[in-house]
């Protein structure tokens, strides 16, 4: 907090208070007031005390003016999660016809700054909304992305400018590349789906392309949750992980050359599920997965220990040929 | 302390250390005492940054004191004064005085009056009219009312808020349960899990609140329990501690919102209890009272409600904690009270 107070003491140092200046003489400070009960004793920052006053004073008045546009500004400034100086300053922006390029950008200015909060964003949506143009929302969110790849609202926004402005082409290229810095992103591995599953049949050959791709970075890095819940998506777009083609001699590879990992293992105990559902070879896969189960359940994945015995019992109970 | 912990397959997995020193018992009287504290700290920057979410950090603050069996240490006529004086001619209610109506503060000040057995303090027809106007026609809900051609937020959130909100008023009839359904059943993600819009990446926040609404609304059958219970069980990192999504850092509110979604479909056991709960009592503060995100860090009422809620929902300290409901995040008494039910798997 005290780097906040640095910088609100060489802004009061700057600007007059809103209950000096001339030109709001004409309006009447609204105080806080948490409630008809509460005895409020107010040692925050004079500044942020005069700006919300003054802010309070114009809500109720619902004054439609530049002067109160400017207020937000700085209201969003002292507090920029405050939705409800969101909410009136995009009433201004209506009622003034203001220029949303502008604005755009000021709200860009501000997201950079504070770019794990919901107003902020929603800000920009509607105005791009308002504009109906991609203008540079693919730019702006793999410019958050490259400070926090996994910054959720970024994403969040990126998927509904290519959904409403058809910007499909570049994403998986760009997916890509956050793989290449990171092949644990979570969040990459999901615009990913995002882009095959809408934007393509899933058919046949992208679903191979995509598995050829995914098997790359699991041989890369097993140990890697995401991959790995990505490649059973993927292929369960088309087929059961058991029946598609190379996927059980990729995992037994790995799994002879000593590779313990519980995600690997588990993937195996999935094939083996599916082959139990077919009725292939039911007595050697029966056997195979509760072994990995138990595996898992005593060894590799202790911590999760009480799932994996739900598993082992589960296809026991299922399969076995009592 | 945060570090890289080396994995089975040698590969670095995010996660944190627990200290030797860390407090391994549940310093409940200190807790009592922070939240008990906090409202009076209405001099505080942080008090004053908050007031955009005044309404939920009081429910925050109630439900830790009430599943602490200590609810009296709130002045109740000064609460639902507050509370009253928040709601708007539309019926919705905002997180302060002054502050717009949203959906986020009408669940929070409905659960609030509920806790208090006081909700005839507001107008209840109105706050229903408020939420029935929010739906949209893909079933989906916006937090606050459209004004003008300005589209309010949509968020599965808010979907949760709605019938949570609706329920605990018993009038889910006024809005389309099966379109609810629908548009939060279209958020489902290949991994089982949910997001804030279709589409959006699984993560354990969003997935509490689709988990939740669909119990309300008795629709659990669009869930795989084995499936989604396996990426929220696969949420437990090696120090205990539960995050939100993979490859992230654990976090205490995920305590409860990975556990209590998990106990609605009936999986809670595939959790390591003994292990969160370590973790859990690793994150409170022993000088200050309250618990935080991660140990070490600076406390405040959010993580404290959801570390003490996580504790109650794993069945630790049965004698100093109420026991909580999973759906709503409030004491179960307070539902037994109401007559409200939920599907639990």
């Amino acid at each position: 907090m005290a780097a906040d107070d640095d910088v609100e003491s060489s802004s009061e140092e700057l600007c007059l208070f809103y209950k000096d200046r001339e030109e709001w003489k004409d309006v009447t400070p609204v105080p806080q007031d948490d409630g008809p009960h509460a005895v409020v004793r107010i040692a925050y920052s004079e500044r942020f005390q005069d700006v919300y006053n003054y802010f309070r004073a114009v809500l109720k008045s619902n004054e439609m003016s530049e002067r109160a546009f400017e207020l937000t500004t700085e209201a969003a400034d002292l507090n920029p999660a405050n939705y409800t100086v969101w909410h009136y300053r995009r009433e201004i922006l209506k009622a003034l016809n203001k220029d949303l390029k502008q604005e755009l950008e000021y709200i860009s200015e501000v997201i950079q700054d504070h770019p794990k909060n919901y107003q902020v964003w929603h800000h920009r949506r509607v105005l791009v909304e308002w504009l109906n143009t991609e203008s540079n929302e693919l730019e702006f969110t793999a410019l958050i992305l490259k400070i926090d790849a996994k910054n959720y609202h970024a994403w969040s926004h990126r998927q509904w400018v290519i959904q409403t402005f058809n910007l499909w082409e570049n994403e998986l290229a760009y997916v890509d590349t956050l793989l290449q810095d990171d092949l644990r992103n979570n969040s990459a591995w999901n615009q990913r789906f995002f882009v095959v599953s809408n934007n393509t049949d899933c058919d046949d050959a992208t679903v191979e392309r995509e598995v050829t791709y995914t098997k790359e970075i699991i041989l890369k890095a097993p140990n890697n949750e995401s991959s790995w819940n990505y490649l059973k998506g993927i292929v369960s777009t088309k087929e059961t992980i058991f029946n598609y083609p190379g996927l059980d001699e990729f995992c037994q590879t790995m799994y002879d050359k000593q590779l313990k990992s519980p995600y690997l293992l588990a993937f195996m105990v999935d094939m083996c599920e599916d082959k139990l559902e077919a009725g292939v070879d039911k007595e050697t896969t029966l056997s195979k997965a509760t072994e990995l189960c138990t595996l898992l359940a005593d060894t590799i994945d202790t911590i999760r220990k009480k799932y994996w015995d739900y598993i082992k019992k589960r296809l026991v109970s299922r399969f076995s040929e009592n | 302390m945060i570090m890289m912990c080396p994995s089975v397959a040698g590969t670095p997995l995010k996660d944190v250390t627990i200290k030797a020193d860390a407090p391994s018992e549940l310093l409940l009287q200190k807790h009592v005492d922070y939240i008990a504290a906090y409202s009076d700290k209405v001099n505080d920057y942080e008090y004053v940054m908050t007031e955009y979410l005044r309404m939920s950090g009081i429910y925050w603050g109630i439900t830790a004191l009430d599943l602490m069996k200590q609810l009296p240490k709130m002045n109740k006529e000064e609460v639902v004064s507050f509370v009253k004086s928040c709601q708007h001619d539309c019926g919705g209610i905002g997180a302060s005085v002054s502050h717009d109506p949203h959906l986020l503060y009408t669940l929070s000040a409905v659960q609030i009056l509920s806790i208090f057995d006081a909700i005839d303090a507001i107008d209840v027809d109105k706050v229903v009219e408020f939420i029935r106007g929010l739906q949209q026609e893909d079933g989906s809900f916006m937090g606050d009312q459209w004004v003008s051609d300005i589209c309010g937020e949509i968020d599965t959130r808010f979907s949760f808020c709605a019938v949570a909100c609706l329920a605990l008023l018993k009038r889910l009839d006024v809005i389309n349960v099966d379109k609810a359904v629908e548009y939060v059943v279209s958020c489902k993600n290949f991994d089982g899990g949910f997001g804030v819009r279709p589409g959006s990446e699984s993560h354990s926040g969003q997935i509490y609140c689709c988990v939740g609404m669909l119990a309300i609304t008795n629709s659990l059958h669009h869930v795989d329990p084995d499936l989604l219970g396996w990426w929220l069980c696969e949420r437990q990192l090696p120090s205990g501690g539960l995050n939100g999504r993979p490859e992230k850092l654990p976090d205490v509110c995920y305590s409860w919102w990975v556990l209590a979604s998990l106990k609605v479909m009936g999986r809670i056991h595939w959790i390591d209890k003994s292990k969160l709960e370590r973790f859990i009592l690793a994150c409170q503060d022993e000088e200050t009272g309250g618990i935080a995100d991660r140990p070490g860090d600076i406390v405040d009422p959010f993580h404290t409600l959801f570390g003490v809620a996580g504790l109650s929902l794993l069945g630790s300290y049965k004698n100093q904690l109420k026991a909580v409901n999973p759906v709503f995040c409030m004491p179960e008494e307070t539902l037994t009270r109401l007559g409200v039910r939920t599907q639990l798997l």
